[in-house]
C-alpha cells in the first residue's frame, strides 16, 4: 500500500490522530505523513475533517431529513448545473446523484422541522428543473460515519486471559 | 472428596494471580487479554442464528460437518497445506481440544515432549495429563524468540519424542521464516521427532505470510497442525478449532474425540462455514487494524526505553522490562492501573519481559502506553 493510502486509512477511521501517531501506526516517518496529508488535501481527496455528532444528545440539537428530488433536464441544464444550485444552500449537508426512482438524494440539516419544510417548499421545490420532492425526516440515528451510536463499553472479556 | 494425584498435582496457572489482581480494581486498562477485542463477523453470527432458527441442534459427524471440513481443507491451500477433508481433518471444540487430543494420541507414558518457551501455558499440563514429560527449550531474545537448531540441541531435544511448535507465538508475537523452519525441520527429521504445530494465529501476520513447519520436506507425515476460528475470526467463545494431519494421527485423535466429545458444537460449525465463505474482508480489516496498533505499541515501548523487537504475528508485543517482570507488572498495576502479564508466566526465557496485548482499542492503547511511560519515568 502506498503512503497516502495508509495515511488515508488512518484518517478515515480517526481524523484527530496526530502526525506522530499516524507515523507510529503506519511505520512512515513524520515528514512523510505530513507530506501525504498535504498531497491528499491538495488533490481534493480529503475535503475536510468533521466530528461524527449525535445531534439527538445536544440541547438545541438539529433536525435532519433525507430528501428525494426528481428533476427534468433540458439541453442547457444537466445534473451538474442542478447539483451546483442545490449544493449552494447552506442547509444542504450532503448531496448525491443516485440511481433508481429519483435523481438526487439530499441530506438537509435544520434547527426545526419547520425550517426544513420551509427550505424544501420555498427554496428547492420552486426550482424550474425540480419536478418532485419527497422528504423523509430522520427519526433516530443508529450508526453514522461507520460509528454505532450506543452507550458505554460492552467489552465483557476477562481482564487477563492466557 | 479424594482427588486423583494427577489433578492434585496440576499447578494453578500463573496468569490466575494477575487476573485476580486486575479484577480487584475497576479502573484498569487491560493489556492482558489473550483474545480479540472484535466480535465475530456479523455474517458468521447470523449464520449461527439461522441454524438455530432452522432447528439445527443435533450432533454432527464425529469429525465435523463434511461441508466445513471441505472448506477448511480448501482454506489451507493458501498455506500450501493440502489435506484430504475426508480423513485428514478433524473439527474440535476449540484448538485447545485439538492440542489435548494430539497429546493423548501421540504421547506414551514416559515419552519426552520438547516445548519451546516462553509459550502458551497449556502445553505443559497437557503433556503431563497424557503421561509425558516436558522438556523445555528456551528461545532467546537475541533470536527474536525464534526456535533454532542450536537451542534445540542445547536443551537436549535430540532425545525427545515430540516437539510442540507455536508460531506465530503467544506471548512473544514471534514468527518463523521458511529458512528458520528448514533448520528446525531438518533437526526433527534427523532426530526422528514428531511435531504438534499450534498455528492458531496463522491469519494474524504482518508483512509476511504465515508459513507452516508441516510444509517443509518430510514434515507433513510427522506433523499434526492445530488451528481454529478463535483468533482469525474473533470467535473465541464459540469454541471451534480443528486438526490437520496424516490419516493415522487424525484417526487416532478422532477415536478419542468420539468418546470424550462426540462432536464439536453444531452452531459454531455453521458460523465457521459462513466465516470461511464470506468473511475474508473482515479478517483483512482486523489484521490491518492490529498492524497499526502493533506499530504504535512497539514504537512507544522503544521510545520509553523498553527494548521491544518487532513481532511478526499474533497480537502481542514482548518488551524487555529491564528487571523482574513480576515486580514490574504488579507495581505497574498498583501505580497506574494498567494490567500486563509478566513474561515468566509463559516459561523459561520469558523472565524480564512483559506480554502486552494490543487486542484493545487504539484509544486505550494510547492511554495505557502513556501511563506506562509515566510509570517507567518514575522508576528511573
Amino acid at each position: 500500500m502506498d503512503a497516502e493510502r495508509e495515511v488515508l486509512d488512518v484518517l478515515a477511521r480517526n481524523a484527530r490522530e496526530d502526525i506522530d501517531d499516524i507515523a507510529a501506526q503506519t511505520g512512515l516517518d513524520a515528514d512523510a505523513v505530513a507530506a501525504a496529508i498535504d498531497a491528499l488535501e491538495a488533490d481534493n481527496v480529503v475535503h475536510g475533517y468533521q466530528a461524527v455528532v449525535d445531534w439527538d444528545r445536544v440541547d438545541e440539537g438539529k433536525i435532519r431529513a433525507v430528501v428525494e428530488i426528481n428533476v427534468e433536464l433540458d439541453r442547457e441544464t444537466g445534473y451538474e448545473q442542478v447539483a451546483d444550485r442545490i449544493a449552494k444552500f447552506p442547509a444542504v449537508d450532503a448531496l448525491h446523484l443516485v440511481s433508481g426512482d429519483y435523481d438526487f438524494a439530499v441530506e438537509v440539516l435544520g434547527e426545526t422541522m419547520q425550517d426544513v419544510s420551509r427550505f424544501i417548499s420555498e427554496q428547492v421545490a420552486p426550482m424550474p428543473e425540480v419536478t418532485q420532492t419527497v422528504t423523509h425526516y430522520i427519526m433516530e440515528t443508529y450508526k453514522d460515519g461507520g460509528i454505532r451510536f450506543e452507550d458505554g463499553d460492552d467489552d465483557d472479556r476477562l481482564s487477563v486471559s492466557p | 472428596m479424594r482427588l486423583s494425584d494427577r489433578a492434585r498435582d496440576l499447578p494453578e496457572s500463573g496468569i490466575r494471580k494477575f487476573f485476580e489482581l486486575a479484577e480487584a480494581r475497576d479502573d484498569v486498562i487491560s493489556l492482558g487479554v489473550g483474545e480479540p477485542d472484535f466480535s465475530a463477523p456479523w455474517a458468521a453470527r447470523t449464520a449461527a442464528i439461522d441454524s438455530l432458527e432452522r432447528g439445527k441442534t443435533s450432533y454432527t459427524s464425529n469429525r465435523g460437518m463434511a461441508a466445513l471440513r471441505e472448506r477448511i481443507a480448501a482454506h489451507h491451500e493458501r498455506y500450501d497445506q493440502p489435506y484430504d477433508p475426508a480423513d485428514e481433518v478433524l473439527v474440535t471444540t476449540g484448538a485447545s481440544e485439538a492440542v489435548d487430543l494430539a497429546f493423548r494420541a501421540l504421547v506414551d507414558p514416559g515419552d519426552t515432549v520438547a516445548v519451546h518457551e516462553p509459550t502458551y501455558i497449556s502445553y505443559g499440563p497437557g503433556i503431563e495429563l497424557a503421561g509425558g514429560e516436558r522438556l523445555t527449550v528456551p528461545t532467546r531474545a537475541e533470536d527474536d524468540f525464534a526456535l533454532t537448531r542450536e537451542s534445540l540441541e542445547a536443551a537436549g531435544a535430540a532425545e525427545a519424542d515430540l516437539l510442540v511448535c507455536c508460531y506465530p507465538n503467544n506471548p512473544t508475537g514471534a514468527t518463523m521464516t521458511e529458512e528458520e523452519y528448514a533448520e528446525v525441520a531438518a533437526f526433527c527429521r534427523d532426530e526422528d521427532l514428531r511435531v504438534i504445530a499450534d498455528e492458531i494465529y496463522s491469519a494474524l501476520t504482518y508483512g509476511t505470510d504465515h508459513t507452516s513447519i508441516a510444509t517443509r520436506p518430510g514434515m507433513r507425515e510427522r506433523t499434526v497442525v492445530v488451528n481454529g476460528f478463535s483468533k482469525a475470526y474473533a470467535m473465541t467463545g464459540l469454541r471451534l478449532g480443528y486438526a490437520l494431519g496424516p490419516t493415522d494421527a487424525i484417526d487416532a485423535m478422532n477415536r478419542i474425540h468420539q468418546y470424550t466429545m462426540l462432536s464439536a458444537p453444531t452452531t459454531p460449525q455453521y458460523a465457521a462455514i459462513e466465516a470461511l465463505d464470506r468473511c475474508d474482508e473482515e479478517v483483512t480489516d482486523m489484521v490491518d487494524e492490529y498492524n497499526r496498533r502493533r506499530r504504535l505499541v512497539v514504537s512507544r515501548f522503544n521510545e520509553m526505553g523498553l527494548d521491544t523487537f518487532e513481532p511478526g504475528g499474533a497480537f502481542y508485543a514482548f518488551p524487555d522490562c529491564g528487571g523482574d517482570d513480576e515486580v514490574f507488572a504488579e507495581e505497574l498495576l498498583e501505580a497506574q492501573g494498567v494490567a500486563v502479564v509478566p513474561g515468566s508466566v509463559f516459561g523459561e526465557g520469558g523472565e524480564g519481559h512483559l506480554r502486552v496485548s494490543y487486542a484493545t482499542s487504539m484509544r486505550e492503547l494510547k492511554e495505557a502506553t502513556d501511563r506506562i511511560a509515566t510509570f517507567v519515568e518514575g522508576r528511573d
